[in-house]
């Protein structure tokens, strides 16, 4: 799932090239849903400003365990140039946990592809953690 | 004895064999798109998964429904296989998709409401065309039962090709395909083309998976049985026509509710109607 916090689009049409037959994330068995809940990971562009913050917390709070976040972009992953902005909060993790950073202006597709891939390896380990816990629980 | 075995066959092999077809499509579709697509075995890992995950119910009803709508869809095709009444089967069927629709109304999310209000559109937008269907299949052989009707060796193809494809023309709405795709897609789309299943997931989702497997294997195993006098060009046929149900998928855009309604019913009444009345005149 891709969530857009205050981009300026830059990235997203990166996120959009990602599923053009050019790069086809879905060789990966990557696809883009609109539906938190039947998402795994969670695709962050652009700094999180103050309006954002409840939206993308609901967002991340609707994801069923495991689930990952990848911040990309410069913007995501620290708030960038719009860091000192005042209505700017800052990168995606000061309001949910990142797991995958993800820089560049814009990111490129092969950034984000190498991202999510990485997202993927992470979903892995927490799912290992989760199903041990139930074990032992 | 021998008919049980095959509705047993069936109930172990479904599943596989719907997810395989779920592969091929995915990659066919790929590459109508110019994409390479996913490996052929995607489906089975995103089921596996989804089973992994934390299921979060919005309404303590909804997974005893979601099991329901598994069941009764199994059952469906026992009973096909197996060899037994064809009506049975498919009010069966009816039960099995009214347990999907309960499912997405126990919960309270709008596009869920939506998504189920779609799906009951689009159970009577197809309900008038299977009717048709299996009264021809009665005309023509005078039993309900799957089992005379393949044994009696009648190329149906011949007698019912106006109700075959009617039936063609509500088989996308089954299989959950472009332009029909209304309340439930089998590819990954936003809320409101996905709305019966907004609010589940986790296993609750991976059952409604294996229940559209089951439910492939089942129409395709219908379809088979137009053409059940000869076994290579029973399943030649069927798998053209799940390549063809492909095609239309990637190659149309989806439609508006009035749309499916009105054209589904007129296909049924012309198609269908036409061809019965046809066989009343001709085929007595």
């Amino acid at each position: 799932m891709h969530y857009n916090g205050s981009s300026c689009n830059g990235c997203d049409i990166e996120v959009l090239a990602c599923l053009t037959p050019m790069y086809d994330v879905e060789r990966f068995g990557i696809i883009n849903t609109g539906n938190p809940k039947h998402a795994d990971i969670l695709l962050v562009t652009g700094s999180i400003n103050h309006q954002g913050v409840e939206i993308v917390r609901n967002l991340y709070n609707q994801m069923p365990e495991p689930k990952v976040v990848v911040a990309l972009g410069v913007c995501a992953t620290s708030g960038g140039v719009f860091a000192p902005c005042y209505n700017v909060k800052g990168g995606a993790d000061k309001v949910i946990p990142v797991d995958v950073y993800v820089p560049g202006c814009a990111v490129r597709p092969e950034a984000i592809i190498d991202g999510i891939v990485k997202g993927i390896g992470v979903l892995e380990e927490k799912r290992k953690i989760m199903t041990e816990t139930k074990t032992e629980a | 004895m021998e008919s049980i075995l095959y509705g047993l066959i069936y109930i172990v092999l479904a599943p596989f064999v719907g997810g395989l077809l779920a592969g091929v499509d995915r990659i066919i579709t790929a590459r109508m798109q110019r994409r390479v697509g996913p490996p052929l075995l995607q489906p089975f890992y995103d089921v596996l998964k989804l089973l992994q995950k934390k299921t979060i119910q919005t309404n303590r009803f909804q997974a005893p429904y979601v099991i329901c709508h598994l069941i009764f869809m199994v059952f469906t095709g026992f009973l096909f296989f197996e060899g037994s009444d064809i009506l049975l089967t498919f009010f069966v069927l009816a039960v099995s998709s009214i347990f999907f629709i309960l499912a997405a109304y126990s919960s309270k999310s709008p596009f869920s409401f939506l998504g189920a209000e779609r799906e009951l559109l689009l159970v009577m937008a197809y309900e008038p065309m299977v009717l048709i269907t299996l009264v021809g299949f009665f005309k023509i052989t005078g039993s309900f039962h799957v089992y005379h009707i393949i044994a009696s060796g009648i190329p149906m193809i011949v007698y019912l090709p106006g109700i075959f494809l009617g039936f063609l023309y509500i088989l996308t709405i089954k299989f959950r395909k472009s332009p029909f795709d209304l309340s439930y897609s089998h590819h990954a789309h936003q809320e409101i083309v996905k709305g019966i299943t907004t609010d589940m997931t986790g296993s609750t989702l991976a059952m409604i998976e294996i229940a559209h497997w089951y439910e492939n294997v089942f129409l395709l195993g219908f379809i088979f049985m137009f053409f059940s006098f000869n076994i290579w060009i029973g399943i030649g046929v069927t798998l053209a026509v799940y390549f063809l149900e492909i095609l239309i998928d990637n190659a149309f855009a989806r439609e508006k509710w009035e749309f499916v309604l009105r054209t589904s019913w007129i296909a049924a009444f012309l198609l269908g109607g036409g061809n019965l009345v046809l066989l009343y005149i001709f085929y007595r």
